[in-house]
């Protein structure tokens, strides 16, 4: 499964939000959007993963992306890891149908039946500006790679 | 706002805490609360490798091991940083300020000019750079090696 490319349009989808309502993709018109795929809530690098994001929070936002972290977790899991880890991403669930979302995207990954290690930025168009695939689940993207990509996202002539 | 694109691990300066032993230092970031920093920490130890020790603590992860990376840059000021250092990783059931007294005390370092120097703005600061600069050359977790300019988590085969 390959991860959806720079300027692709983003699929119709629809995730769970901690409230439970739906987050879908019209959810990501007008701002710059983060969208962290991880496999498991509670897992040891997805926790890593969530503390060093955060701690990047203020640079990763500074200029109005919102991130969020999506799981196939059920939305009472990530709350509950969430709250643990006293975090402030938002989670998104996409329990049911499972990885709905995440096989739209190409974040999903089939031989464990999870969600893949995955990040993907959406545009304020509503279409994707850098997307990136973990060499394998276990492999934690660093968070320069996103700083770099919303960094050349702003210096693209195309940037809204 | 820090900057943390890209930027390959800085090479040790005048500022690094490096023990000289044997070959050229190696560079590990970690921080004092971390069992498999403390693990890492004796293995270099007993090696007698040179290292250069750089911190990696994570407000999102451990608080504490924020106030201790701290603590040991003001042991530091007093040319006790790898005493202490030594000393947390060799003890880290007693990591609360009671217990960062008794090691002053033990090592001979002067508490009223460490309790100051703790609380200087600068120490905070220089523990700060340190974290940005292992996050800009892609830091995912304590500890980590700098191996040919680049960090990766597992230590280095040339060191054991």
């Amino acid at each position: 499964m390959s991860i959806i490319a720079p300027g692709t349009k983003v699929p119709p989808f629809s995730l769970a939000r901690e409230d439970g309502s739906k987050f879908t993709d019209a959810d990501l018109a007008g701002k710059t959007t983060i969208l962290v795929f991880y496999p498991f809530a509670f897992s040891p690098v997805c926790t890593s993963q969530l503390q060093i994001y955060t701690e990047a929070l203020p640079e990763i936002t500074i200029d109005g992306a919102v991130m969020y972290a999506v799981s196939t977790d059920p939305s009472f899991s990530q709350i509950a890891f969430r709250e643990q880890l006293g975090v402030p991403i938002e989670q998104l669930s996409d329990f049911e149908p499972k990885g709905a979302a995440a096989k739209s995207f190409g974040a999903y990954f089939e031989p464990a039946g999870m969600t893949n290690r995955a990040i993907v930025i959406v545009g304020p168009d509503g279409c994707v500006s850098w997307s990136h695939l973990a060499d394998s689940p276990g492999d934690l993207p660093g968070v320069n790679l996103i700083i770099d990509a919303l960094a050349a996202d702003q210096a693209s002539p195309t940037a809204v | 706002m820090r900057d943390l694109s890209s930027l390959p691990v800085e090479p040790i300066g005048p500022n690094d805490h490096v023990r000289i032993g044997n070959g050229e230092p190696l560079i590990v970031y970690a921080e004092f609360t971390c069992p498999d920093c403390a693990v890492a920490a004796e293995r270099l130890r007993e090696s007698g490798d040179s290292v250069c020790f750089r911190h990696f603590a994570l407000a999102a992860r451990s608080p504490r091991a924020v106030k201790l990376a701290i603590a040991s840059e003001a042991a530091a000021r007093q040319g006790f940083f790898w005493e202490f250092h030594d000393s947390l990783f060799a003890d880290q059931g007693r990591l609360d300020d009671p217990h960062l007294w008794q090691r002053c005390e033990l090592l001979g370092i002067d508490l009223a000019r460490f309790e100051a120097d703790r609380r200087d703005p600068a120490l905070s600061e220089r523990v700060a750079a340190d974290v940005t600069a292992a996050l800009r050359a892609g830091a995912t977790g304590a500890p980590s090696f700098a191996v040919a300019g680049a960090l990766q988590s597992e230590f280095p085969a040339a060191s054991s």
